[in-house]
């Protein structure tokens, strides 16, 4: 990340993904739906109930591996008897990055524990598998070559501290599971896809890689 | 009907007279260049704002032009002389119909 | 001599009208003719029209090596006491590899209070950025900055 990005990351009224969070509050208000529930009716004040709610996903609730947009989707058709969100539409994109926004700054506190051990070992292993035509791990640039670059850009190491980020290249917000899908068509693999359990134990892994590092919902990189 | 979407501005609301203060205006706008090719082949059309304007109780103070090699969500940061307590009003036009209107207020000692 | 040009001298009148012509500018105008792109130079005729441009007082930033043009802070300000009798009227941002020059056009007042102007602009590729500045008493003053803009690896199409 360059200064220049860092700048417009820290900077609440020049960072590109502040309409996006403008919607999310819209949308954590809106009553709706034949509940006529909105977020806040059960989850009050974002600032207080959502706070560190970000950094401890995902996690294994009621026996399935759930994303952060899993489960607000998840508590949209539960609770809200509401049609889920498309991956990567605006309103999911907008909700997911206002929610984890309420945890900036606050360290990624996702463990290894007895009900999620399984999912992670499988997030750690499609982490070190080889995949796709170009036969490349993520471990093997995000790990072993971590600082070193890759055309003109430095490889990182490729921790999602900042999910939903607003990705200059796609001059909008996007989620992690977006980025993943981009570095999978990277190496010619088929990626996974959206809402997959496969998705989400990789993303398992790569918070679990993370933890301790503070989150910084919503990023910007190039 | 005019298409619009939102529209943030950051300033002082406190100034005093003579201060030179600075005005930071930001509107939701893909500006889609005109440049861009969809899945088809097809050229997407050019749909972007044109022109923003600042009026300070009721003189314009600033002016601007958008082309296409103007960023999404358009930021301009500029500054103004504090003359006098009032509302600032704040335009933006562009393709399609697109308007939209902001305004602040200002408190000048 | 027929006015009709055979296939074989085309190109070789075209070179030699573009050598002519750079000649010629680069007696007239010396900054105008090292503007790389043709579009570019048109652009900034418009602006300036007969006027000379002059080179100082603008200060133009941008980073030097910009890892995605598609949103590139641009800061440009202009060293002027901004008075009624003295002021900047225009700042016009010209990108010479952009597929249109003109990026962005800022009018001020002598109420601006200062000529400092921060916008996000697009740019396509390693280019020469402008910035041309009308005074009140007509004159033009410009600035420019080389940037070197890459593309992040792993971009989303194939």
């Amino acid at each position: 990340m360059s200064a220049e990005n860092k700048a417009l990351q820290d900077d609440p009224s020049a960072n590109p993904a502040l309409f996006w969070l403008m919607d999310g509050q819209t949308l954590w208000k809106e009553v709706l739906g034949p509940k006529q529930k909105s977020c806040a009716s059960c989850h009050g004040e974002s600032a207080q109930s959502m706070k560190g709610v970000a950094t401890r996903y995902p996690k294994v609730i009621n026996g399935k591996l759930q994303t952060l947009e899993g489960q607000i989707n998840q508590c949209r058709a539960f609770n809200q008897g509401l049609p889920k969100f498309a991956y990567e539409s605006k309103e999911l994109l907008a909700l997911t990055a206002f929610v984890a926004t309420q945890s900036k700054g606050l360290p990624i506190a996702v463990d290894e524990t007895a009900v999620n051990r399984v999912d992670l070992k499988k997030g750690h292993d499609w982490f070190y598998q080889r995949m796709g035509q170009l036969n490349l791990s993520c471990a093997q640039c995000h790990e072993e070559r971590a600082g070193l670059k890759l055309g003109g850009s430095i490889i990182p190491q490729a921790h999602p501290t900042g999910y939903p980020i607003y990705r200059i290249e796609w001059q909008s917000l996007g989620s992690l599971e977006r980025r993943l899908r981009n570095c999978m068509n990277g190496v010619r693999a088929q990626p996974f896809e959206y809402g997959s359990t496969e998705m989400a134990q990789l993303e398992l892994f790569l918070m679990w890689r993370a933890r301790g590092m503070p989150l910084e919902t919503p990023a910007v990189r190039p | 009907m005019s298409k619009t979407s939102r529209t943030v501005i950051t300033m002082p609301d406190k100034a005093k007279r003579g201060e030179i203060i600075e005005i930071r205006a930001i509107a939701q706008h893909d500006m889609e260049t005109g440049f861009r090719y969809d899945q088809t082949g097809k050229r997407i059309p050019r749909d972007i704002i044109r022109n923003f304007t600042c009026s300070y109780g009721g003189v314009e103070v600033f002016k601007a032009d958008f082309y296409p090699g103007v960023g999404a969500n358009p930021m301009v940061i500029f500054t103004t002389i504090a003359t006098e307590s009032g509302t600032l009003q704040f335009e933006w036009t562009g393709d399609d119909g697109y308007e939209a209107l902001n305004q602040a207020q200002i408190t000048v000692t | 001599m027929s006015a009709i040009q055979t296939k074989k001298n085309v190109g070789r009148r075209d070179w030699l009208t573009q050598a002519l012509l750079f000649g010629v500018s680069l007696c007239l105008q010396p900054l105008l003719a090292l503007a790389k792109k043709p579009e570019a130079l048109e652009a900034i005729q418009k602006i300036i029209g007969s006027n000379a441009l002059n080179e100082g007082k603008v200060k133009l930033v941008l980073p030097p090596l910009i890892e995605n043009g598609n949103l590139v802070v641009l800061k440009v300000s202009v060293d002027n006491p901004m008075t009624e009798q003295n002021y900047v009227k225009a700042i016009h941002i010209i990108a010479e590899g952009n597929p249109l020059p003109n990026v962005f056009s800022a009018y001020l007042t002598p109420r601006s209070g200062t000529a400092n102007i921060t916008t996000r602009v697009r740019l396509a590729e390693s280019q020469k950025v402008w910035a041309i500045a009308q005074l009140s008493d007509g004159s033009f003053w410009q600035s420019s900055v080389q940037t070197m803009v890459t593309t992040s690896a792993c971009t989303e199409e194939p």
